[in-house]
């Protein structure tokens, strides 16, 4: 399982590198929704400073709904679906690897948008070490929920709908939880307070990868 | 000796229809069966049930000693198809998808420079994205994918189909290579002038059933390696 995993993992992000959809495309998107909402709440520090944290979950979410799709995208042309379950590839493997290059993705895509968060709002960070974990268990419990429901709406004809329908709704704890992690972490509440939040962010990724290697192969058959 | 490929009475839907209604069939190892029949006469069903791609809801399947209906992974790992469309991911270059293929089956990555060497895939192609190829280039990707996996069971979808005669000559020997070091053929086809000389049996297929069965037209090769005709 493992090594499958290495393998899907590292096929998706070579495909990546060459493509640079991400890069190019889905993280603009998230810098570009960061800034409307910075438009749309208005030019005072006050209230950007509070709102920092959920905008910035807030765009990792909607880019993490293109990073999934193209995540998705790509075992779904030309029947390369079939070339993946014909590869003979453990669907639990499959799905980690797909589910950690999703998560590296972001990650990358979340450096971005954090800088031009702080940077935009005039945010500081006050504890370093709860954001990283938030950021990185949040990432793993998106990355895990939207490569299972990436699978869930490919064998659709409306997955490129389908997909922000049912995984926007699941991914709220997240939404939630990294927002009050964040925000414990940038001073704007007490920061112990944040400890629970991330060990939800935790639970969360946790049951998210543990249904995803039980079901995915499931998944792949039925889509 | 056990089967290559055992179906019996083997029910397969496609949606709500039936895409096998009773395959009894039988594969020796080793054997190359050759599978004719009008559109829709269920070929590419069998091809395509003995990958694990399409479930046996009801019946009998066994390839290689494994349970189609619990082991699909298991018998993936020792199978290699050559479908209709090839199995490619555009982004990835001829070697790099190659490798995948190679990797993902546990099989020996030592094979997969002289394979695409011996497709004519070498020096700039072999680091040309996918998306780039032209269809036969394609084509000749997914066969360099499927010898390079060395399979046991080697399942041919219209083979010889948007292939150069080049290749096809390449295909054929290839094939014949694998079946004399004992791997087993599953040939779909529409053209019996290429494949026959192939063939050790015909099966006839119509309405999703095997109609009738006759003897191909392939050498049959004695212990020593001589053959008969």
């Amino acid at each position: 399982m493992w090594r499958d995993a290495l393998l899907v993992a590292a096929k998706d992000l070579r495909i990546e590198a060459r493509s640079r959809v991400v890069l190019n495309q889905v993280a603009p998107f998230a810098v570009l929704v960061l800034v409307l909402f910075a438009l749309a709440l208005g030019p005072d520090r006050g209230p950007l400073r509070q709102a920092a944290p959920g905008l910035f979950w807030v765009a990792v979410l909607f880019a993490s709904v293109l990073a999934v799709q193209r995540s998705a995208a790509v075992e779904t042309t030309d029947s390369s679906r079939d070339g993946l379950r014909l590869s003979g590839i453990d669907p639990a493997g499959a799905f980690l690897g797909k589910a950690a290059a999703v998560a590296l993705e972001l990650l990358v895509l979340e450096v971005v948008v954090g800088a031009g968060a702080l940077v935009l709002f005039g945010s500081s960070v006050r504890s370093p070490g709860a954001l990283v974990a938030a950021s990185l268990a949040g990432t793993a419990g998106l990355a895990a929920a939207g490569t299972l429901y990436g699978a869930l709406s490919t064998g659709t004809r409306m997955r490129e709908t389908l997909l922000p329908l049912l995984f926007l709704p699941v991914a709220a704890p997240v939404l939630l939880a990294g927002t009050r992690a964040w925000q414990a972490a940038l001073g704007t509440m007490a920061s112990s307070a944040g400890d629970p939040w991330v060990r939800i962010l935790l639970v969360f990724a946790a049951v998210y990868l543990a249904l995803g290697v039980v079901v995915f192969g499931a998944l792949q058959e039925a889509s | 000796m056990a089967s290559a490929v055992l179906l019996r009475g083997a029910v397969a839907l496609s949606g709500r229809f039936p895409a096998l209604a009773g395959v009894d069939l039988e594969v020796a190892p080793g054997e190359v069966v050759v599978l004719f029949g009008p559109n829709g006469a269920g070929k590419t069903s069998v091809l395509r049930a003995c990958a694990g791609l399409l479930a046996i809801s009801q019946g009998d399947a066994m390839v290689l000693g494994h349970d189609l209906r619990r082991h699909r992974t298991a018998v993936r790992r020792v199978v290699g198809m050559l479908g209709h469309e090839p199995a490619l991911y555009d982004d990835l270059t001829v070697a790099e998808n190659v490798r995948f293929g190679v990797r993902a089956a546990g099989a020996d990555p030592g094979a997969v420079d002289p394979v695409i060497e011996r497709l004519g895939l070498g020096g700039r192609v072999r680091r040309t994205p996918a998306a780039r190829l032209s269809a036969g280039q394609r084509r000749r990707v997914a066969l360099a994918g499927l010898i390079a996996r060395a399979p046991r069971l080697w399942l041919l979808d219209e083979p010889h189909a948007a292939l150069d005669s080049e290749a096809r000559d390449l295909l054929d020997d290839a094939l014949r290579e694998a079946t004399a070091s004992g791997a087993t053929a599953l040939v779909a086809s529409h053209e019996p002038d290429r494949v026959l000389p192939l063939a050790d049996r015909v099966v006839d297929m119509a309405g999703g059933r095997v109609t009738g069965q006759q003897r191909g037209q392939r050498p049959r090769q004695l212990p020593g390696g001589a053959h008969v005709a």
